[in-house]
């Protein structure tokens, strides 16, 4: 049952977006982020939706997919919606009056606002996890964060981390689904029962999943050892990252979009 | 040909200082340039424990290990050392790094800071030699025990190592995975000249081997080609080990009256004398 989990969300794909060098796409998305809020008015948003959805197309992902992404977030929208809707006051006549609630007009335009930029983040922030795999997505904020290591920051060993992190994830998963079995032949309920005592049968699947990882940990340390692992310091890559003219291309394209777009809340602000 | 690689005298090393129980005490071996030597021993027999010291992992409490001349206890030469003499453990899950197989295979070439055109090539041909070109772009959480080892062999064999040292590589293989390591395992030192150290449990690995080392409580007990280990039945049985099947059928046949050749380990060396008997 745990092996059906996916790491990441990443949809394979030889798409325009995919091949994009993941640094810049992981800085476009930021920016994305940043639009999002500087580009409130509404014409703003529909344009960054827009230009979303016209990268969802180049990158060839299915619709279906952002549905998929945007399900786990659903109460928050919710939740966000209701507090706008009825917690912005206005100026005018409020449009409906129960008890202590008011809606005000201003209220119903922020609820709307406020849910679509959120969807509209976590559609952006998606694209960037289905059109880059977790571990070029390592390189890509190993390579960004780089400049801070002139600050003793450790970023190497950050990027180690997280992909040997992402490397075991499969492994660890399997091993709890074994030791999960393991407990359950000799008659641990863990399917059944109250949520405590399910909480507490897990106990004995924690634990040795604990030792084994630990184990794990010290051999891996030991044959990283065996091949000469000494750190990031003069260390090479087999895959090195680099801008082709096609990455710079689509950079300015997307540049100029975003532009276009904070533009288009300067010029038509009442929009 | 005659040039040793591998020196280990009188050996001595316990794990936990405090405590009188040694895990080698006083074991010396030698081993010579594109040899294949298998390492026989009872769990606990201090095998692993030898095998590890071979390249730095641990350093000895008394004696010398030399590698190539090099000794491990100087610590200016670890790496060149590391490079020399590869290793492979047991568990492939633990010893893979990166999470696509050629990434890892090239994990030792970029610690030691080998150009990126350089790595490539040398990457392809680990992979190639291993038998896992085809699987390079795959995740190794998704291959099967035995590809994942000869992963693992790739990425040492990446280093351009001048010896291999197995540590029971084969023992958590299901049959089929463990052909396909040693027939890897057998390329590497016949084309490659690597030479091949193998801890295993395994008695038909062994008798493929060129020289079989026996080790019990800390020590070298038996040295010898296959053939003069494995004939020594009583002897190898008493340290707690099998001999290969088609000894032990000679020993009883012998037992049993029927007059056989000695150092007969394999069977293709069993049918071929039963045939002449019964000729």
């Amino acid at each position: 049952m745990l092996r059906d989990i996916t790491i990441g969300q990443h949809f394979p794909g030889d798409s325009l977006v995919h091949r994009f060098d993941p640094r810049l796409k992981l800085v476009l998305t930021i920016l994305y982020i940043v639009l999002l809020f500087a580009a409130s008015n509404p014409l703003g948003l529909a344009l960054s939706i827009l230009f979303l959805a016209v990268m969802y197309k180049v990158a060839k992902i299915p619709l279906k997919m952002i549905g998929r992404s945007l399900k786990p977030i659903l109460p928050i929208v919710l939740f966000t919606a209701v507090l706008n809707l009825f917690f912005v006051t206005g100026q005018g006549e409020p449009l409906f009056q129960f008890w202590i609630l008011e809606i005000y007009p201003e209220g119903v335009r922020y609820a709307i606002l406020m849910s679509v930029r959120v969807m509209a983040l976590i559609a952006g922030t998606s694209l960037l996890t289905y059109t880059t795999s977790p571990i070029v997505l390592t390189d890509a904020i190993e390579a960004l964060l780089r400049p801070l290591g002139k600050l003793h920051f450790p970023v190497h060993e950050l990027a180690m981390m997280m992909s040997i992190a992402l490397r075991f994830i499969p492994t660890l998963i399997e091993e709890t689904d074994k030791i999960m079995n393991a407990q359950k032949a000799r008659g641990a309920m863990l399917d059944t029962g109250k949520l405590t005592e399910r909480v507490k049968a897990l106990v004995p699947v924690l634990i040795p999943l604990f030792i084994s990882a630990f184990r794990r940990a010290d051999e891996l340390a030991m044959a990283m050892e065996c091949r000469c692992y000494k750190g990031g310091e003069g260390r090479t890559r087999l895959k090195v990252l680099r801008c082709t003219r096609q990455d710079y291309i689509s950079l300015a394209v997307c540049l100029v979009c975003f532009g276009g777009i904070l533009a288009s809340r300067l010029l038509f602000p009442n929009f | 040909m005659e040039e040793t690689i591998l020196t280990a005298k009188d050996l001595k090393f316990r794990y936990d200082p405090d405590s009188p129980v040694y895990a080698l005490k006083g074991a010396s071996m030698e081993v010579k340039r594109g040899e294949f030597v298998a390492v026989l021993g009872a769990n606990g027999c201090g095998k692993s424990t030898l095998a590890k010291h071979f390249n730095a992992i641990l350093l000895p409490e008394a004696g010398t290990v030399l590698v190539e001349g090099m000794d491990t206890a100087d610590e200016d030469k670890l790496y060149d050392i590391r490079q020399t003499v590869g290793m492979v453990f047991q568990n492939p899950d633990n010893q893979i790094v990166a999470t696509v197989v050629e990434e890892d295979v090239a994990f030792a070439l970029e610690n030691l800071g080998v150009p990126t055109d350089e790595m490539r090539r040398r990457v392809d041909d680990a992979m190639k030699m291993a038998g896992i070109y085809k699987y390079r772009e795959r995740a190794p959480h998704k291959l099967s025990g035995g590809q994942k080892q000869r992963v693992a062999i790739a990425g040492v064999v990446a280093m351009r190592p001048d010896c291999l040292i197995l540590d029971e590589a084969t023992a958590m293989l299901d049959p089929r995975g463990r052909e396909q390591v040693m027939q890897t395992i057998r390329h590497l030192n016949k084309t490659m000249g690597i030479t091949v150290v193998s801890i295993t449990h395994y008695m038909e690995e062994a008798a493929q081997a060129d020289r079989v080392l026996v080790m019990s409580q800390g020590e070298v007990v038996m040295e010898g080609t296959p053939k003069e280990v494995f004939s020594q039945t009583e002897k190898v049985r008493s340290l707690h080990l099998d001999v290969p099947q088609a000894a032990e059928l000679r020993d009883e046949l012998v037992k049993a009256g029927v007059p056989l050749p000695e150092g007969i380990i394999d069977t293709g060396e069993c049918a071929q004398a039963l045939y002449e008997l019964l000729k």
